[in-house]
């Protein structure tokens, strides 16, 4: 009994001995669960990393170290939530680091629980705490510039005509010379065979006429002609590298290759439903309330949403703006985004090329039903976690991979309905 | 000597007319006058050349399309995803709580409440097919003064500046409506009749129910409806009401109903239904006993079943009654024998007929179980003495200012062409009708309303049952909600309607809960649920004290047993229904379930009288009629109808409309003239005075059915008597053998295929014969949620309609088995079986084995797919087909102005709006067919997908199932040995081949149609077993 008693005396102390330390360092409060490492990198990356880098400063500080170096942890989770607010209420170094970063103001997450702030931090600390990689492989996006290796394209066309205008020229003084030739040796007087080797039955024209000759050319005329109006009937309707002018020079390259914002911040339907949305200029403001207020291009979507930059306020003037569509599926082709991404994990650029590496966005891919066909014939259907899947996986024959064809991905009513 | 003789072609020749010389030369006649002569053989090739080129030029463009985004994207709208939003259908008294299927803020699809108390989920065919009101092409575009355009400003001025003139000398001022269910609306006309002292609010409706209202004033001392319950009825006793068709609450009484009819191995007892009619309803063909009767008689047989009762409860008789009744003793002692669990219902609008039904569920102790008097219902309010009145003031130039509330009396009333004459002496008339019908046409002022789908509004269709209206979209058009007006034009300032119905929920229903402590989260719940509810107050005891004998005395004097010459039943049919809505072509081309016309209107006459009077019907072409109905006169065609009473002229309402829309203008004639007052009640018969004659004259009616009988073909509809079924489940199953050379083996057992393997899920239907009333309701969801175009009369006469799913209705045919030419005649008055038909989804699919280009085929989960785009036009999948379910689209029936009117869905700006963008548009030369809702399937799977789950059964639901009121229809997933689907069929799967195609059905009322020529349909039909007592007529 009184052993008992003691024991659970001595746990008692322990703890409050423990309580006590980790109330002395914040840093102890920040968990290294791998679970809550991993939910607070989801939530940084769907929602922070359009401003926020752990080690480089962005829009805002970099957050490598925040919770050392800010007032307290509950300072940050009070400037998450509403940092209008902190900084109204005077706060020196809320108001400081207001100052800092251009007056910018940081959106307000006010519906984001401890935990979640937490479990952010404790991502941030994660990565900060790794070592820095040897070099960031940011742009090593799938089909990447072939640019750097060989010569261009450009060039091989053009040598490759010069060598064929040199080589015609050279089939010309040819025949020149031989021309002379005869000429000069007609002139002479020559045996019976030698004439027959000058005057050849087999002359240039003689075979040109020959029925033989002008079949196989008709043949292959006719034959490429044919390929090439075969070839370009295949292209009706096809707009591979489609690059149209959109009437705001956004640039896919600035914001998600070089600040690497999450496609899904602004592409939100991409998760929930066929459209993956074209951003409302609404996400646009998100940031570009303080950001590069005098750009002509922001200025667009300024008249769009009906801004007024000097007062800060909408005027309710609003004005759609209207996108050139890019990705064209025929009515008859039923594509669902979220089935590809959400269900199948499947990344943007899969489908949508190097979109990080773009300037004006084009279209990648061919976007045929072939090209639709064969991407189900190949790839391994993402079954890892799905319990939908399970009874389907059960049931495949387990050497080989589970495609999408061979759970009716090729079907007609899959996709046409 | 040559021949002198002249050989001539014709009397034209002969006459040397001179019409007939200038086309002499022409080999073929032509019709219409000659052809353009200007366009040459060599012009032709010179514009294709050009065209050729130019579209070969044009393909080479990219055509540049423009994505908009939303400026500021609202929370809980993503492009692509459905919102749904529970509301509630109003149209005149007519009602059903429901769910809007939303897409970008267009209503697309509406489906049944499974909240509501009242419709429980269920739906109808004008309920499905109300969505494409909203987008009529001839709704009004604002408020007009007369024909003129008008701003709201100029109209509110207007009619307050006269209002008040009126009030001021004491003019009278009327509001005419239908049935109003809203209590809201009913306070705000109050507030109006407060500041206009002299208004008064005149209720009537087209399908009056005046007569039950009268007698339980009578019997029980307030006017009122009770509520009926058919779930607890054992003995149903209907006296041409058409209970499950267009009588009071049909959709309240299908869902009732059909529970009674429900049976299984383990509920071998259902209802027993007698109905006594006139006219084939579609509740006299769902009848275990129909019986043929004069409109005229029907007083008396429900004198007769007093009497019947009264001697077994040992009561007096009456001085009325009559004899010589098929099935009415049999009925009586049926109803005795479930005393308390039976009920008795009249269509009869006469006070005295009612008082005796009264008296007779009260003998039977039917008040408190299966009528409930204190849960009375609010529809069919109208007072038929009073709206008389109003227009017999109007006429004496009594009544100063009319205000037609969504109402359209000048069409819809028998005295409406006598109002409408007497509207132009009327200082102010004023119509809120949302089209410019024949009322608002007459009346100076158009204040048009919004659509129901545009508005708030509430709803009290039972007491203590509540429901909400919401807006599912913003309106169209320059309308206002009409509730707003009147309280504008009453000088209210607080006239936002919403605010108000809010206002007044808090106050009636929010300040007397507890549940929910805070307003805004009650508000909510209530317009996220639809409906609320209050508990029903228990005491339903009552005290009948009608005057019987009184009764008998007036039934005597107002009815007759042996009436000899033709009579008029008017009736409502289930497509354009009273007439509200009849500018809807998803209505004009539903096929009735009993004639299965379109897009028409005719009067239907008995075999009998037909083969008297000559009138025939050959493959849809029939006679015209001169019918003359107390000395009016009107052309009809007529329709040879079985199970029409010998004698009796059946005619439908709704048609005959002047102003309205082109959809509906023209098609038809109006029956409500001939509807007369008696008794202070109107007549839906008319007993003298009726004659009808051979005009001489062919018409065509498109029907979608011209065969009457199955010949006998057990393996299309298997049917039984309950007798029968108690003994044996299996009773009126045929089982199919096919004959090999040495023994007969069922042919599922011989196939020339190996059968599929379906390993994830295997879709299939299941169709309840017995509960599936024919109502029609499916056909028009599947219309709307599948894009299928409506093609006009002149398409379907030619057989080319386009319905995916159609009801197949047969008729019970006298001649003995083999008789094949008497086979094809119906009864006199025959058994009636309906049977949902379409594609079967077969797993040795006929049609897929013989197209050419592979453009439907199987699919790893049992459909059978149709790819429109891959679709040459061969049409052998339909020539293969053994239920000739395929349809092929003869014309592009999109963007083709040839069907503007049939099929606005697809050829108007406003009609497209109705289009549910995840189903392809089909073009012309294509095959289409039902696909088994494959974009509900596909949208069910990605939820359960992305929710990493297995699809739950319910989750995946067809649009015909969705919208069975009477769930006969069932659709899942049979290889989940969870779902409903599995557990109703009993399916049980074979252990060596658990995911093929041959699952064993355990159900021994299961089978499938054609099962002899071995295709295996996935869907499966349950026999069809009427509640008789031995097995009587068949085939």
């Amino acid at each position: 009994m009184m052993k008992l008693r003691l024991l659970s005396s001595a746990k008692f102390f322990t703890f409050v001995l423990l309580l006590a330390l980790s109330s002395a360092s914040f840093a102890q409060e920040i968990s290294k669960d791998a679970a809550v490492i991993s939910a607070g990198e989801a939530l940084f990356n769907g929602n922070c990393k359009s401003c926020h880098r752990v080690k480089q400063k962005l829009v805002g500080p970099a957050l490598a170290g925040v919770y050392d170096r800010a007032p307290s942890i509950d300072w940050i989770k009070a400037w998450v939530r509403n940092s209008t607010k902190v900084i109204a209420s005077g706060d020196t170094y809320g108001v400081n680091l207001y100052n800092e970063y251009n007056k910018s103001q940081m959106t307000a997450f006010n519906s984001y629980t401890d935990d979640q702030i937490m479990s952010i931090l404790a991502y941030v600390k994660a990565e900060a705490d790794k070592p820095d990689a040897v070099a960031p492989t940011t742009a090593s996006g799938a089909g990447g510039g072939s640019n750097q290796s060989g010569l261009p394209a450009s060039y091989l066309n053009t040598i490759l005509i010069g060598m064929i205008l040199i080589l015609v020229l050279l089939v010309v003084i040819l025949g020149l010379i031989v021309s002379a030739l005869k000429k000069y040796l007609d002139q002479k007087e020559l045996s019976e065979e030698d004439k027959e080797v000058v005057h050849s039955p087999y002359t240039i024209s003689s075979i040109m006429q020959s029925s033989g000759f002008i079949f196989i050319v008709l043949f292959v005329v006719s034959a490429v002609a044919f390929k090439t109006v075969i070839d370009g009937l295949y292209t009706i309707g096809i707009q591979q590298n489609y690059q149209p002018k959109q009437p705001i020079a956004f640039s896919h390259k600035l914001h998600a290759g070089a600040y690497e914002i999450d496609c899904k911040y602004c592409h939100t339907g991409v998760m929930k439903g066929k459209s993956a949305n074209i951003p409302s200029p609404n996400i646009c403001m998100n940031c570009h309330t303080q950001i590069k207020q005098d750009s002509p291009e922001i200025q667009k979507i300024y008249s769009a949403i009906g801004y007024d930059v000097v007062t800060a306020s909408y005027t309710g003037k609003q004005k759609p703006i209207e996108w050139v569509r890019i990705h064209n599926l025929p009515d008859l082709a039923y594509f669902n985004h979220s089935q590809h991404v959400n269900v199948a994990g499947i990344e943007c650029q899969t489908c949508h090329g190097p979109i990080q590496e773009m300037d004006v966005v084009k279209q990648y891919s061919l976007l045929t039903m072939g090209w639709c066909i064969d991407c189900h014939r190949k790839t391994d259907v993402n079954t890892k976690g799905n319990a939908y899947y399970d009874n389907l996986v059960e049931l495949h024959n387990g050497k080989k991979p589970m495609k999408v064809e061979d759970i009716g991905g090729l079907e007609c009513a899959k996709c046409h309905y | 000597m040559g021949n002198t003789k002249t050989y001539w072609k014709g009397l034209e020749q002969l006459k040397n007319d001179p019409e007939f010389v200038k086309h002499a030369d022409k080999e073929f006649a032509t019709i219409g006058g000659d052809e353009d002569p200007g366009h040459s053989r060599r012009d032709f090739l010179k514009m294709m050349g050009f065209t050729v080129a130019a579209v070969s030029l044009a393909a080479c463009e990219t055509p540049i399309r423009k994505a908009i985004p939303y400026i500021q994207k609202p929370v809980d709208v993503d492009p692509s995803v459905p919102n749904y939003y529970a509301s509630t259908y109003i149209n005149g008294g007519d009602y059903c709580s429901i769910v809007v299927k939303t897409r970008e803020g267009r209503p697309i699809k509406i489906e049944g409440n499974s909240l509501s108390s009242v419709s429980k989920g269920g739906t109808s065919a004008q309920v499905e097919a109300s969505v494409l009101s909203l987008y009529d092409n001839y709704r009004l575009r604002g408020p007009k003064v007369g024909t003129e355009a008008a701003s709201w400003e100029d109209i509110d001025n207007q009619v307050i500046s006269k209002l008040t003139e009126i009030a001021g000398k004491g003019g009278q001022i009327r509001i005419v409506s239908n049935t109003i269910l809203s209590p809201s609306t009913r306070a705000s006309l109050e507030k109006f009749k407060a500041k206009y002292p002299t208004a008064q609010h005149i209720q009537y409706d087209q399908n009056s129910a005046y007569g039950i209202l009268k007698a339980n004033e009578s019997s029980f001392g307030s006017a009122f409806i009770p509520s009926y319950d058919f779930s607890k009825a054992e003995v149903i006793v209907s006296v041409g009401a058409d209970f499950l068709g267009t009588w009071i609450s049909p959709i309240e009484f299908t869902k009732q109903y059909a529970a009674t009819r429900e049976i299984s191995e383990d509920k071998r007892e259902m209802s027993r239904h007698y109905q006594f009619e006139a006219n084939l309803s579609l509740t006299g063909a769902n009848a275990d006993y129909r019986t043929m009767i004069r409109p005229s008689q029907s007083g008396l047989v429900i004198a007769q079943l007093y009497n019947l009762i009264a001697a077994k409860a040992g009561k007096a008789a009456l001085s009325a009654g009559v004899e010589k009744i098929a099935n009415l003793e049999k009925a009586a002692e049926d109803l005795w024998a479930s005393k308390g669990k039976s009920l008795v219902v009249s269509r009869s609008n006469n006070k005295s007929v009612q008082v005796i039904v009264n008296a007779i569920n009260d003998m039977l102790g039917n008040y408190g179980t299966t009528i409930l008097p204190n849960m009375p219902l609010n529809f069919r309010q109208g007072n038929d003495e009073a709206m008389a009145n109003f227009i017999t003031e109007v006429e004496g130039g009594k009544v100063d200012a009319i205000f037609f509330y969504n109402s359209n009396p000048v069409y819809d009333h028998p005295m409406g062409a006598k109002l409408g004459g007497a509207l132009k002496n009327v200082a102010l008339t004023v119509s809120t009708s949302y089209t410019e019908d024949e009322t608002s046409f007459a009346s100076g002022i158009k204040a048009p309303d919004h659509h129901f789908l545009e508005s708030w509004n509430d709803a009290e269709p039972k007491r203590n049952s509540y429901s909400l209206s919401q807006p599912a979209i913003t309106p169209i058009f320059k309308s206002r909600q009409a509730q707003e007006s009147f309280l504008i034009w009453a000088g209210e300032t607080d006239v936002d309607y919403f605010t108000i119905v809010k206002a007044n929920w808090k106050n009636w229903f929010f300040d007397k809960q507890n549940a929910i402590g805070d307003l805004q989260t009650f508000w909510d719940k209530c317009l996220y649920d639809g409906v609320y509810e209050l508990p029903s107050t228990a005491n339903n005891s009552s005290s009948f004290s009608g005057d019987v004998n009184a009764a008998a005395a007036a039934i005597s004097a107002a009815y007759k047993a042996n009436n000899t010459g033709f009579e008029l039943a008017i009736y409502e049919n289930y497509g354009v229904g009273n007439g509200s809505m009849a500018n809807n072509p998803l209505l004009q081309e539903l096929p009735d379930p009993i004639t299965k016309a379109t897009w028409d209107n005719y009067v239907t006459v008995s075999l009998k009288d037909a083969s008297e009077k000559g009138f025939t019907m050959n493959d849809g072409t029939v006679q015209m009629a001169n019918l003359t109905v107390g000395g009016k006169s009107v052309k009809v065609p007529v329709v040879v109808q079985p199970g029409q009473t010998p004698g009796t002229i059946g005619m439908a309402l709704g048609y005959g409309r002047t102003k309205v829309g082109k959809v509906a203008e023209g098609i038809g004639t109006s029956a409500y003239p001939f509807i007369s007052m008696v008794d202070g009640g109107l007549t839906y018969h008319v007993a003298s005075g009726v004659t009808i004659e051979l005009a001489n004259e062919e018409y065509r009616i498109a029907q979608t059915q011209t065969h009457e009988t199955y010949m006998g073909r057990e393996n299309v509809i298997q049917e039984s008597v309950l007798s029968e079924f108690k003994k044996n489940p299996a009773a009126g199953r045929d089982y199919p053998k096919i004959t090999k050379w040495d023994e007969k083996v069922d042919p599922a057992a011989l196939s020339l295929w190996k059968g599929h393997e379906y390993k994830n899920h295997h879709w299939g239907m299941a169709i309840d014969l017995n509960t599936c009333t024919g109502c029609a309701a499916c056909v028009v969801a599947c219309n709307v949620e599948n894009n299928v175009s409506m093609v006009g009369k002149d398409e379907v006469l030619r057989r080319r309609e386009m319905h995916w799913l159609r009801i197949d209705r047969y008729y019970s045919s006298e001649a003995k088995a083999g008789d094949y030419v008497g086979l094809e005649k119906a009864s006199e008055n025959p058994e009636v079986v309906f049977q949902p038909m379409l594609c079967q989804h077969c797993n040795n699919a006929p049609c897929e084995t013989v197209c050419p280009v592979a453009a439907t085929t199987h699919s790893t989960e049992g459909l059978n797919q149709m790819t429109y785009n891959r679709c040459i036009g061969t049409r052998y999948c339909a020539n293969n087909c053994p239920y000739k379910v395929r349809r092929f689209n003869w014309f592009k029936y999109h963007d083709n102005q040839q069907f503007y009117q049939s099929n606005p869905a697809m050829n108007t700006d406003l009609g497209r709006m109705v289009l549910n963008p995840d189903v392809t548009v089909r073009s012309r030369g294509v095959m289409e067919k039902c696909s088994f809702c494959a974009q509900r399937i596909q949208a069910g799977k990605l939820t359960a997908k992305k929710e990493r789950r297995t699809v739950k059964d319910g989750e995946v639901v067809t649009a015909c199932m969705a919208a069975c009121t009477s769930g006969a229809i069932l659709f899942g997933d049979m290889n989940d040995a969870e779902s409903r689907i599995s557990k109703l069929l009993k399916i049980e799967k074979d252990p060596k081949r658990p995911y093929g195609i041959d699952k064993k059905i355990g159900n021994p009322r299961a089978y499938r149609v054609l099962e002899d020529i071995g295709v295996k349909p996935n869907i499966f039909y349950l026999t069809k077993i009427r509640n008789k007592d031995k097995e009587e007529t068949k085939a």
